[in-house]
């Protein structure tokens, strides 16, 4: 099953993305901070990578940047969820090695849509 | 799919005002002067996930609110703009506002908007946004093309980013007809190529008569800024062969659609959705291994007393009792296990305080320093939610009849700010919770005068210092002059100590003139479990709360002194003591009637003492209360009821009822005679 890695600090963007995901048949590891994102990344063998990017003790940048650094997460797509359309955080995650990013707010449907796109 | 949102909103709503709560401190610590880096960022994250989560959800007065203030914490954050007192009273005021918008969203009515537009504006102001700001749109005219002509030249690094250029392809694909030339001429030698580069270039044409350039831009949005991207729609007319349009591309899905109509959702969402109040508690991780390690152990037990059970004979009765005891210790900690999950720290009632003080202090023109300790300490839900209006009013009354002005405080040579404290610990069962200001002190001979001529005592009665302090939790009782607008809103401490022993607990002040005042407030950690004494009357068991009992006493006759037509009276060292014969109150047949056959326990409620005569003192236990009224119906003298270790129930007496009915079994009597 493809297993997706859900990291965000907030408890009910967790809670959506998560049930979105798996009523859609994915399997879900959630961490609700990077330094937990990237220890669960070590844990599982995650197939796609959803990271908030605001957020306490590890941002979704910076884990991206870390991800990056480990074999199994080389080419695996990192999505940022991001409310900034404004291009700085973009550039800025793409920098740190991101495949892209989804517009917060999102709905599960867009979600979804997007990681098909990814996930081929 | 269709996933129904709210769903998610009860936990959005509960993560939204811990956030407001992280705002609201972050706040209050918050030194315009010199602002912590961290400190905003964590203010900033806090506004950043409400805005997030609320137009995620749906909630867009909530989600346009947000980002205003948003807007002006990221300047802050990014040191464009510099922090003032009054953004700090606009951020504070607006946190109170989302607090509001929110908790109407939660409850499901409407909320006058007004206070947040008001806001808004004043954000808008600072960010210098014009008020009615119209987004110019320019609606380009878009030439219908019949598909388009793309050529991409792969960023070296796009691979390493997880953007494999075969998906792009896949996802054009299904746009229309699409037909793929590779350019390898950037391909280097063999061995100077490294694997994770891309050095290919493609050139690809895309037959689809609908498909608009957003859709062709949207499948190379994240990597426009590393690849080298032209596309050129191809006109009806450079189609050399007209037949060749005739595949129709497949619907577009709707990716882009709208986001549903804002607070419809919350406003509208299906009517099963629980309204306010919700009921949920925060567990620690740490709280539900340790019951679940209980419950191992006790699984454990179970299975070798299962075992003594299945091969039962004499030789392994130690061996079952060794089970028995290991069963009781188990079921012991698994009590208090279980107790533990309804503990909150007290913090979650102290951390409004500091913004109060806040508040509360500039319009006083007051300095002053509100000192908390022991916000760590854990009470039990139900009553951390009762106690906090309580707390609230003798803070507010510290504030403004305890802390002078600064003028007063340096004629009486004190520092011009004065402190104050809030402190909770824990004593024995009980937290206590005190309140201590380093103001005026209670002015004993106006409280004197006053309950004189409030008829409260009587004009030739001498107190004590202590007793003229607790004056002031008499009904009716009020010194301020004038009502000030901070304390006298027509609840008065009385309100104060009733509210504190509806919970079981107890209030009291000690002040000096001139140096201070010190209210505590003792509180049982729980109201589902009493510390009790068991007693029997006749054939009834009855349980007394341990914390009121004062003493238990056998008497001699010579201590008791009939007052005609009245009860009789026990002497006990300097007082006299009312005695109320329990079995008289229930109308139970006692063992004997006589007096010295029986006991005394001296109880206490509000400073009166009675004392209760009973046949028997049994065990002390801790008993598990149930609630009398909604198992029966609320009986007077009877706080609830329990069941003891053989089955049996008994009834908790109230004490402050007990007292009462045995007034008027007094009065009763004194009519008959």
């Amino acid at each position: 099953m493809t297993k997706i890695l859900a990291v965000d600090d907030s408890a009910s963007m967790r809670q959506m993305i998560t049930f979105t995901l798996k009523s859609a048949g994915f399997d879900v590891v959630e961490a609700c901070d990077g330094v937990e994102g990237v220890s669960q990344a070590r844990q599982h063998k995650c197939d796609l990578v959803l990271s908030d990017v605001n957020m306490p003790n590890m941002d979704g940048i910076a884990m991206t940047r870390e991800l990056r650094t480990l074999p199994d997460y080389k080419y695996t797509p990192i999505l940022m969820l991001t409310t900034e359309s404004g291009l700085g955080k973009k550039t800025e995650g793409k920098n740190a090695g991101a495949t892209g990013w989804i517009v917060k707010p999102f709905k599960p449907d867009q979600l979804l849509n997007t990681i098909k796109k990814v996930l081929g | 799919m269709s996933i129904e949102l709210s769903q998610f909103f009860q936990v959005f709503f509960e993560e939204s005002f811990e956030g407001l709560d992280v705002m609201e401190s972050g706040l209050m610590s918050l030194d315009p002067a010199n602002v912590d880096n961290e400190m905003i960022n964590s203010i900033f994250r806090a506004a950043h996930s409400i805005k997030g989560g609320s137009a995620t959800f749906g909630f867009a007065s909530v989600a346009e609110f947000t980002h205003v203030l948003e807007t002006l914490l990221d300047e802050v954050r990014a040191e464009t703009r510099g922090m003032s007192t009054d953004m700090v009273d606009l951020f504070l005021q607006s946190v109170d506002c989302l607090r509001e918008l929110l908790e109407g969203l939660q409850a499901e009515v409407p909320v006058d908007g007004a206070r947040a537009d008001g806001l808004r504006q004043k954000f808008e102001a600072i960010l210098d946004i014009p008020a009615d700001a119209v987004v110019s749109e320019t609606v380009e005219v878009e030439p219908v093309a019949i598909g388009w002509q793309i050529k991409l030249v792969g960023g070296e690094d796009i691979l390493r980013t997880g953007n494999e250029p075969i998906r792009m392809f896949t996802q054009l694909g299904e746009l229309g007809e699409l037909t793929i030339t590779t350019d390898f001429s950037r391909l280097p030698a063999f061995n100077a190529l490294t694997l994770e580069s891309c050095y290919l270039s493609w050139q690809l044409t895309l037959m689809a008569d609908n498909v608009k350039r957003a859709d062709v831009d949207e499948v190379f949005e994240w990597v426009v800024d590393e690849c080298e991207i032209t596309i050129e729609p191809i006109m009806d007319e450079s189609v050399p062969v007209a037949a060749e349009q005739v595949e129709a591309p497949e619907a577009t899905e709707a990716v882009e659609e709208d986001v549903p109509d804002a607070d419809s959702i919350g406003l509208a969402a299906p009517q099963t959705q629980k309204k306010a109040e919700p009921g949920s508690i925060r567990v620690d991780i740490d709280k539900i291994d340790t019951l679940i390690n209980m419950v191992g152990e006790l699984v454990i037990t179970q299975s070798m007393l299962g075992q003594i059970g299945a091969d039962l004979s004499s030789d392994n009765v130690s061996k079952l009792q060794e089970g028995l005891q290991d069963l009781e210790r188990n079921v012991q900690v698994l009590h208090e296990s279980v107790m533990q999950v309804r503990m909150l720290p007290i913090s979650f009632t102290f951390n409004r305080f500091p913004r109060m003080v806040r508040d509360l202090s500039r319009q006083l023109n007051k300095k002053i320093d509100l000192v908390v300790k022991g916000e760590q300490t854990e009470l039990d839900k139900t009553v951390m939610e009762k106690i906090g209006d309580p707390l609230v009013h003798l803070l507010r009354n510290c504030l403004d009849h305890g802390i002078e002005t600064p003028a007063e405080r340096v004629k009486a040579g004190k520092p011009e700010t004065g402190v104050i404290s809030l402190n909770a610990f824990h004593q024995g069962g009980n937290i206590i919770i005190q309140i201590n200001d380093d103001g005026a002190g209670l002015p004993k001979e106006k409280i004197l005068a006053k309950a004189r001529k409030n008829g409260i005592i009587g004009p030739d009665v001498v107190l004590s210092d202590e007793q003229i302090n607790d004056l002031i939790f008499q009904p009716g009782f009020s010194t301020a002059e004038v009502v000030s607008d901070v304390s006298g809103r027509g609840v008065g401490m009385d309100v104060v100590r009733r509210n504190v022993q509806e919970l079981g607990g107890h209030v009291s002040v000690k002040s000096a003139e001139g140096v201070g005042s010190t209210f505590s407030i003792s509180l049982p950690l729980t109201l589902a479990i009493l510390d009790g004494q068991l007693v029997r009357v006749g054939n009834q068991v009855y349980i007394f709360p341990l914390v009121s009992i004062v003493e238990s006493l056998s008497v001699d006759k010579k201590q008791v002194s009939t007052v005609a037509g009245a009860c009789d009276l026990l002497r006990l060292r300097e007082e006299y003591i009312p005695i109320i014969p329990l079995h008289d109150a229930f109308g139970i047949e006692p063992d004997s009637r006589n007096l010295e056959k029986s006991l005394i326990v001296v109880v206490e409620s509000e400073n009166t003492k009675v004392g209760l005569v009973v046949d028997e003192l049994q065990a002390q236990q801790q008993v598990v209360i149930k609630s009398l009224e909604t198992n029966y119906q609320s009986v007077e003298g009877i706080s609830g009821a329990t069941i003891l270790g053989d089955g049996t129930v008994s009834l908790i007496l109230d004490i402050g009822g007990i007292v009462t009915i045995g007034q008027n079994t007094t009065h009763m009597q004194i009519k008959a005679a």
